[in-house]
């Protein structure tokens, strides 16, 4: 199927894209890596006029490790998988993005377009609420900082104003005696999450003193779940203290059933998820 | 109408196309490069795979506005004149073949994946082919021909 026609654009810089968002406003879409969009405008379930691809402006591409991680919004999937600096400083984003779709949608797909996109089953959004992440955006008003807790307000739908771009992500890095992980049930034909559960876990001694989990697939958004969270704080992070911790887990959020997975059975499986999700980023963080 | 030049097979082409031309109705239909396959709307069945610059993409979610300056190569450029790349050749000898509607994205998408592990275990050419679907072998002859393609490369580039 073929997209119906529009007008094409690509600026080399921020500032450019920024003034033509704001020339043609509602009218025109941010192309990045394609993988959402492109598909969406085959099957005629989006048609903008006007198509400004942000794939020229270099300064977006790219990850800086310093004090903390700075994630070009234009990053693909395959950088971020294949960055050594991010294997050591936060193992678990290449581990997240290293389960998404196949190695073609990851040569491709962007961090900022899957941010900017905020799709109920994709992968990063959960990572980057466990990992408290921060999205950096440009708009004609200037820069601004949004946290990742801020950032995804409904069902595809993000606080991003219609003429912002995300510029970057900035990922703290993990340092001694914090752990992060990623457990996922992948649709098997899209690789999509039927549910995937994001955890952060600091260990301060033998207890437990900061924790963040994050739910995607299972709800129209990506969901943080306040009461596991803080079932988690101040235990002793034991397999006990972690299935108690997952079986809150769900209970706070819409939950949706569709041909793929019933809202029972995802309820289910957000508390398997979560409790495997939490395994791991303990162990890790006890290393 | 925009005009891009994109080199194809090492071939450069010049052409007007509408900016919503995707690159493989751009391949198949203005260059006659009909061996790119187009299987789904979705863009989940890997018959489209191409390199872009060096890279496997799905030439069914690429615009060819987006190639302008670029280098891309298709199936047809694989082969060295009349001598099969070893991939053409595994699934020749392999029979990694049926009805062959995905064997060009397959054999793309292979050749990115070898070229970035060039030894894969079973496992990882069956992950790495994860974008490609077969709705004819079982995938189980694919698998031995990317094995064969695998080690035929290995021991020429040993000689
Ligand atoms: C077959 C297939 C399988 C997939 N499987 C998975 C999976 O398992 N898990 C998963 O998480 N995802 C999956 N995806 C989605 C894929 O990861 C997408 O690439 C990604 O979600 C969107 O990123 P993009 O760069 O392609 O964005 P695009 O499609 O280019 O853009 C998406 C939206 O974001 C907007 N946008 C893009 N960049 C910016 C920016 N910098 N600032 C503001 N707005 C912006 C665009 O205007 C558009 O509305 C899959 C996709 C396909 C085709
Ligand atoms: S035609 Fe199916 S993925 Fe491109
Ligand atoms: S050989 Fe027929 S689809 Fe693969």
């Amino acid at each position: 199927m073929i997209p119906s026609a529009f007008e094409y654009f690509a600026p080399a810089s921020v500032a450019e894209a920024i003034s033509l968002l704001e020339q043609y406003g509602d009218e025109a879409k941010i192309l990045a890596g394609g993988h959402s969009l492109l598909p969406a405008m085959k099957l005629r379930l989006a048609s903008p006029g006007v198509l400004i691809d942000i794939n020229k402006i270099a300064e977006l591409r790219g990850v800086v490790i310093n004090g903390s991680i700075n994630i070009g919004a234009m990053t693909t999937w395959h950088t971020i998988e294949h960055h050594d600096g991010l294997k050591s400083a936060c193992g678990v984003l290449p581990e997240v993005v290293a389960q998404i779709g196949d190695i073609q949608v990851r040569n491709r797909g962007t961090l900022g377009g899957a941010l900017a996109h905020a799709d109920p089953a994709a992968d990063a959004p959960a990572a980057i609420l466990a990992l408290d992440a921060q999205i950096r955006t440009h708009g004609p008003g200037g820069e601004r900082t949004i946290a990742a807790g801020d950032f995804f307000t409904d069902m595809l739908t993000t606080s991003l104003e219609p003429n912002e771009l995300i510029t970057a992500i900035i990922v703290n890095k993990l340092g001694a005696g914090e752990g992060a992980a990623y457990a996922k049930f992948p649709h098997p034909a899209s690789r999509y999450a039927i549910v995937g559960v994001a955890a952060y876990v600091k260990m301060n001694g033998d207890k437990v003193s900061a924790c963040r989990v994050a739910v995607t697939g299972a709800g129209p958004m990506p969901t943080r779940q306040g009461d596991t969270e803080q079932a988690m704080l101040n235990s002793d992070g034991s397999a006990e203290a972690i299935a108690k911790a997952a079986e809150e887990a769900g209970a706070n959020m819409d939950v949706l059933g569709d041909i793929h997975a019933s809202e029972d059975y995802r309820r289910a499986m957000v508390k398997v998820y979560a409790r495997r999700a939490l395994t791991t980023a303990v162990a890790r963080a006890r290393r | 109408m925009t005009t891009i030049t994109v080199t194809v097979n090492g071939k450069p082409y010049t052409r007007d196309v509408e900016p919503r031309t995707l690159l493989v109705h751009f391949l198949r239909e203005n260059l006659n490069l009909t061996g790119t396959h187009i299987g789904c709307d979705t863009s989940q069945c890997g018959a489209c795979v191409v390199h872009l610059n060096g890279v496997s993409v799905k030439s069914c979610t690429t615009l060819a506005v987006q190639c302008d300056g670029a280098e891309v190569t298709t199936i047809e450029g694989l082969a060295d004149g009349a001598i099969l790349h070893p991939l053409q050749e595994g699934f020749w000898e392999k029979h990694g073949l049926q009805c062959g509607y995905c064997t060009p994205g397959m054999i793309m998408a292979a050749a990115d994946l070898l070229k970035n592990n060039p030894n894969p275990s079973d496992d990882e050419i069956r992950h790495g082919l994860e974008g490609n679907l077969c709705r004819c072998t079982g995938y189980e002859n694919i698998v031995r021909a990317v094995r064969y393609a695998a080690e035929k490369m290995n021991t020429v580039n040993a000689d």
